[in-house]
């Protein structure tokens, strides 16, 4: 700031000039900075995704060796394995959300930022909807891979299902990713506060892409659909607007 | 309150940087900040001693928009500490502490020209690299913060922290963990911070330390100032003796 | 604090503390033994003076138990939600201290309902649990009232455990209704076996009065249990601010 008011020269001795003066960010570049942050980080140690990604090809591979083909059906068996292990390495994504934050207290420094403090929950929310939409892209084909079943049919709704469902996890995952990090029991609290809040979820887009995948008219799957989407709805902004208050002010 | 340091044929009269009137912060019951008032001009360097627990961290959360005073009334930069949501007066303060507050997988560049764009400025990455070129860290620019010594690191910091020029900077124990050539060469940016008109707040146990650098002296105790005097006034010793029996009397 | 002030405080502290975990003399008053005689009276009127149910027999005077506990479950939840928002917006420790204790005690309820369900159930529908909308709900209610009471186990600093309570006991009554559309979708889409499913039938003025009885007993033992609760939550308060001053002091 080179108001003289308050002090005589800047940092640089540069000459301050009107059009120079900083713009503070508003929500939408707030959140697309941190968003952007977050995956600069996760590209560059890359950890975080690779463990869930094999985390969800192993789920797959233990659910297929639990299964007994002669009683149930692969298109009966599929949808539910597939959005189960979607929750869980989903969870894995949203564990380290936060605790990027909290190594060295760079979350001092966010708070300390001019940016509003919603931005910071729609930043993260935005970092792990990528990464689980990540995960989904490559996890999708290989339910379809290892159980054989014809999602590729369906890929267009899936894909519908898959952002709608990603968005309902991250939105309230993130909210108990920014609570359980404070709390000393971190990796309990989280699958435990979150995965009631995840079974509306899970349900719709298992039941949705079940009768998908059976063929039934779209008509069927619209009721379940609406759920999903009145859930995201709602939790979206009911996270955003909690988020503050989880901050000590 | 005059800010300027270098002789000038005009001296001008400043408003000061910081105007607090009886800060308050509770916790429950327990009041840390218990009424602080202060006022802090450009060029001016306030160093905060005190025991654990007597509220200089507290004071300076406040100052930096990290905790929402209780009671009491603060400027920063002329404007209101909770104005629009507290980002106007975050705006004009940069804060060091004894964490770095950095990210360790990305660079010292990254790290910086992330908290540029936070602070809305318009040229983020010339305005990095000036800041890590002040903080003698420039070279070191591209590696991970995670390979960086301590006291490298705590440069990287600093440069994070005076980025967007501001009008305030809080130093929260910035010495903590550093050798003696990193604490010369935290002194030395400090120094030049203040030069450039930057009211400084520093809090720290080493009474040398933060005297070296101060033009005003303060020690808290629960939550109070209980002295606040100018440097000229303080001296070396009988302060250190003095600090040492406020600080014992307690036990 | 001189030496004899901070011995005074831990005798203070220690006494405190020992109230609190004897839980008594202040616990068990009045409100708790005209619950408890209300529940008594409930259960001699509805073994011995209700007359038993054609169908079901015996076991569904359980039914006494199991709804009106149903019922206070979702009432406490109610009033955990309402405090949540009231702490949220005013900062008042004591609607934090109500949520905590209408908490515990739903939780109580809660799990009295999951347990008596399958009771009845099993005489009556020949299998111990089924996924019925109501006992779903509960199911749900008692998940999410188990997270409330573990994630307040773990935040011993009592303004961030109250803020983050309060958020989630808003959040979780955000969910219920979208349980409860999920699995009524569930039901109608997907045709249970069927099970000879006794609904209330039509309930002859007895058996209406005593549920009323109950139910009112139930109110009772609910108001009484959070009202001892809330009294140790500020035994409890009271100890750790003693021990923190004596911490500050030092």
């Amino acid at each position: 700031m080179s108001d003289p008011t308050f002090r005589d020269t800047t940092l640089t001795g540069a000459t301050p000039r009107e059009s120079e003066s900083p713009v503070l960010p508003g929500l939408l570049a707030a959140t697309w900075l941190i968003a952007s942050k977050d995956l600069a980080i996760e590209f560059r140690t890359r950890t975080a995704f690779f463990s869930a990604l094999v985390f969800a090809l192993l789920g797959l591979t233990i659910f297929f060796f639990a299964w007994d083909p002669t009683a149930v059906a692969a298109i009966d068996l599929a949808p539910g394995v597939l959005w189960v292990i979607f929750t869980f390495s989903g969870l894995l994504g949203l564990q380290r959300s936060f605790g990027v934050e909290q190594a060295d207290r760079a979350m001092d420094a966010l708070l300390a930022a001019p940016v509003e403090r919603e931005a910071i929950y729609l930043g993260k929310a935005v970092a792990n909807f990528l990464f689980v939409v990540g995960v989904q892209v490559i996890a999708i084909p290989a339910v379809a891979l290892f159980y054989n079943v014809p999602l590729g049919s369906i890929w267009l709704s899936l894909t519908g299902i898959a952002v709608l469902a990603a968005l309902g996890i991250v939105a309230v995952g993130t909210l108990f990713s920014a609570m359980a990090v404070n709390t000393r029991l971190a990796e309990l609290l989280l699958p435990m506060l979150s995965l009631p809040f995840f079974v509306p979820v899970v349900m719709a887009a298992a039941q949705t892409t079940s009768r998908l995948l059976a063929g039934r008219p779209e008509a069927e799957a619209w009721p379940w659909l609406r759920i999903l989407l009145g859930f995201d709805l709602v939790f979206v902004v009911a996270c955003a607007i909690a988020f503050p208050y989880t901050l000590d002010e | 309150m005059s800010a300027a340091l270098q002789p000038k044929s005009q001296p001008q009269v400043h408003r000061p940087v910081v105007e607090a009137e009886g800060l308050v912060r509770t916790f429950g019951a327990r009041r840390a900040v218990d009424g602080v008032s202060l006022s802090l001009g450009g060029g001016e360097c306030l160093a905060l001693f005190g025991p654990n627990g007597a509220g200089k961290t507290t004071l300076l959360r406040l100052l930096a928009g990290l905790l929402a005073p209780s009671a009491g009334t603060c400027l920063v930069g002329g404007v209101a500490l909770r104005a629009d949501g507290g980002r106007a007066a975050r705006s004009r303060v940069g804060l060091i502490s004894h964490a770095s507050m950095l990210y360790a997988a990305l660079s010292a560049r990254e790290n910086v020209e992330f908290a540029a764009r936070m602070y809305g400025l318009r040229h983020p990455a010339d305005a990095a690299m000036r800041a890590l070129k002040t903080m003698r860290v420039a070279d070191r620019a591209d590696a991970p913060v995670r390979s960086l010594s301590r006291g490298l690191q705590q440069r990287v910091s600093i440069a994070r922290a005076i980025v967007h020029d501001p009008l305030l900077l809080l130093c929260d124990e910035p010495y903590t963990g550093l050798d003696e050539v990193g604490s010369a060469a935290l002194t030395e940016a400090l120094g030049e911070r203040r030069a450039h008109g930057a009211a400084l707040m520093l809090v720290t146990h080493n009474l040398s330390e933060g005297l070296a650098l101060a033009t005003h002296a303060a020690i808290m105790r629960r939550g109070r100032f209980v002295r606040y005097e100018e440097r000229g006034a303080v001296d070396g010793p009988s302060y250190a003796s003095a600090y040492r029996e406020l600080v014992t009397a307690d036990v | 604090m001189t030496t004899p002030d901070i011995r005074a405080a831990h005798a203070q502290a220690q006494s405190a503390r020992t109230e609190a975990a004897k839980g008594r003399p202040a616990l068990v008053d009045g409100w708790i033994i005209a619950a408890a005689i209300a529940v008594i009276a409930a259960y001699v009127r509805a073994i011995w003076f209700t007359p038993a149910e054609a169908t079901q027999g015996l076991a569904q005077k359980i039914y006494y138990l199991h709804l009106p506990a149903a019922l206070n479950a979702y009432l406490a939840f109610g009033v955990v939600f309402v405090t949540s928002i009231v702490y949220l917006w005013l900062r008042d420790e004591r609607a934090d201290r109500v949520a905590e204790s209408s908490a515990e005690v739903g939780l109580l309820f809660t799990t009295v309902v999951l347990t008596t369900g399958p009771i009845w159930g099993k005489p009556i529908w020949g299998t111990w649990w089924t996924w019925d909308a109501r006992l779903t709900l509960t199911l749900f209610l008692w998940f999410i009232y188990a997270g409330y009471v573990v994630l307040r186990g773990a935040i011993p600093e009592p303004a961030q455990r109250a803020r983050y309570s309060a958020v989630l006991g808003i959040l979780g009554a955000l969910l219920i209704p979208f349980i409860h559309m999920s699995v009524y979708l569930f039901r109608t889409l997907h045709p249970m076996p069927i099970v000879l499913k006794p609904d209330r039938p039509s309930l002859p003025p007895e058996m209406l009065h005593t549920l009323l009885f109950s139910f009112l007993a139930f109110v009772l033992v609910y108001f009484a249990l959070v009202r001892a609760r809330y009294r140790l939550s500020i035994e409890r308060a009271r100890a750790a601010e003693l021990e923190a001053a004596l911490e500050g002091g030092r």
